[in-house]
């Protein structure tokens, strides 16, 4: 379990999460969502420790981030799969040095043996014949499934995703998610995905969390959502035309 | 900075590997430039002080001499060190500053890398251990150079430049040029690797501070060049 108590962060004196507090379970696909500059990617990047944040704690299963040496906490990241927005493929390696970095770095495997459990990864998630590649020769979704497959290589506890959608056409993303989905169950792991996207919160968003103004604004599963009367999650939602017309038809029905 | 740099590489095998890129993209990749650049500035560096030894009284072996001493003391460790800054300094601070830029340092951080130690070690044993070599090859091609101007301008013949080139020879001035050297290969690593390591913006950013590596860069080899030279030749 992921547990983050009273988290507190400032840029030049413009308070960006104001005391934040969520747990975030094994197993589970837990979405952040909000608007953007709701301080979602500083959530993220202070849950990783690339942002260090002025107040609060941040415990993973026991072990608080912020009293660990710098050597444990670089031993903590090697439990952690990140998936960036922009993917952060290493773009002057190809397909396969990509994935298969973090085993040379952390591991002592025989190449081969690192190579069958790239191939393994790279076919978890529908990429085949793309070993040789660069990353600037595939396509946006393709990139992202590459992304996923070297944060998963080395079967991490933790797995985060900054807003795994982002330009990606709507069927591209359904497979990112439900590709995130699968994983996140066949690992066993917990997941925290930030996103805007709600298909992604009806497709895989086992637990909400509502950020707005950097408070934590509500929380939920995705059936809540479409349910709860607080204001600001019901305007988030049903900001755009199609959601607004479902809302709608919703009432409409309760109406009748 | 340089305290998470110098720590023990993560993984020594990878490490090694990452160091003979280092030298191919950094090192091998300069030598056509240096090579190019020292045959010229060795013919130029005969042909100008030919002309201003208008003294007919004035030995001719002192045109190999003085064109050694320059070659030796100055033109290949310091103005080469100020080539290779524009070269190997913009490449360093831009390709640090993309990685810095698109979160491929993040995702290094994220994993568990240092990454300061992960991308720039390697720089600095690339660039300390494999320019003075490069400048050992631009000093001769520079002599080399020298003697096929001399010769094609027939300002100076073999016999009396090769007697220069060969009269009064200081060896410290050999390792003094290689102390220099390998005191700038540090500089041009790590100043440009500071600059692009903590850039931030995007593109334009990433542009600027490739400029500003390399100024910098510049200014710390000419101030540092000032204070060698006082401590190592100075009495």
């Amino acid at each position: 379990m992921i547990e983050i108590t009273d988290l507190y962060k400032e840029f030049d004196g413009t308070p960006v999460l104001k005391g934040v507090n969520a747990t975030f379970e094994k197993g589970k696909t837990s979405l952040v969502i909000g608007q953007s500059g709701s301080g979602k990617t500083v959530l993220l990047k202070c849950m990783l420790g690339l942002i260090t944040p002025e107040k609060g704690d941040i415990c993973y299963d026991g072990r608080h981030y912020h009293s660990m040496t710098i050597d444990e906490k670089r031993d903590l990241r090697k439990e952690i799969g990140m998936v960036f927005q922009g993917g952060a493929l290493f773009d002057s390696s190809t397909v396969e040095e990509n994935v298969m970095f973090p085993l040379k770095m952390f591991t002592n495997m025989p190449y081969d043996d690192m190579l069958e459990r790239v191939n393994f990864v790279l076919n978890r998630v529908h990429l085949e014949n793309v070993n040789d590649k660069y990353p600037a020769e595939l396509s946006g979704g393709m990139q992202k499934r590459v992304a996923i497959a070297r944060a998963i290589v080395m079967k991490p506890k933790y797995l985060f995703c900054d807003e795994p959608n982002s330009g990606l056409d709507p069927k591209t993303a359904i497979v990112i998610d439900n590709l995130i989905q699968e994983i996140t169950d066949e690992y066993d792991m917990i997941t925290i995905i930030n996103s805007h996207d709600m298909n992604s919160v009806m497709e895989i968003g086992e637990k909400i969390i509502f950020l707005k103004d950097g408070v934590k604004e509500w929380e939920g599963t995705s059936d809540d959502v479409f349910k709860t009367d607080n204001k600001a999650i019901t305007d988030f939602v049903y900001s755009s035309n199609l959601f607004k017309k479902v809302r709608e038809a919703q009432l409409k029905e309760k109406g009748a | 900075m340089l305290q998470q740099v110098f720590k023990r590489p993560q993984k020594p095998a990878v490490f090694k590997d990452f160091i003979f890129k280092e030298i191919e993209d950094l090192g091998i990749s300069s030598i056509g430039i240096v090579a190019f650049i020292s045959f010229f500035v060795g013919g130029v560096v005969v042909i100008q002080t030919a002309l201003n030894l208008e003294n007919p009284l004035t030995p001719k072996y002192l045109i190999g001499f003085a064109s050694r001493e320059s070659l030796i003391l100055e033109f290949s460790p310091t103005l080469i060190s100020i080539i290779l800054a524009g070269k190997v300094g913009s490449y360093i601070a831009s390709s640090i500053g993309t990685m810095r830029v698109t979160e491929q340092i993040d995702a290094l951080e994220v994993m568990g890398i240092n990454s300061l130690n992960h991308l720039v070690l390697p720089k600095i044993i690339a660039n300390v251990f494999f320019y003075p070599f490069v400048i050992i090859i631009s000093i001769t091609l520079g002599i080399i150079g020298g003697w096929v101007a001399g010769n094609l301008t027939g300002l100076v013949s073999s016999t009396d430049y090769l007697n220069g080139i060969r009269s009064e020879f200081v060896p410290f001035h050999i390792t003094y040029s290689l102390i220099k050297t390998s005191i700038f290969a540090f500089v041009i690593a790590t100043v440009p690797a500071y600059h692009g390591f903590y850039v931030k913006g995007g593109a334009i950013e990433v542009g600027k501070a490739s400029t500003r590596a390399v100024v910098w860069t510049s200014i710390v080899i000419i101030v540092l060049n000032y204070f060698l030279t006082q401590m190592l030749l100075g009495k």
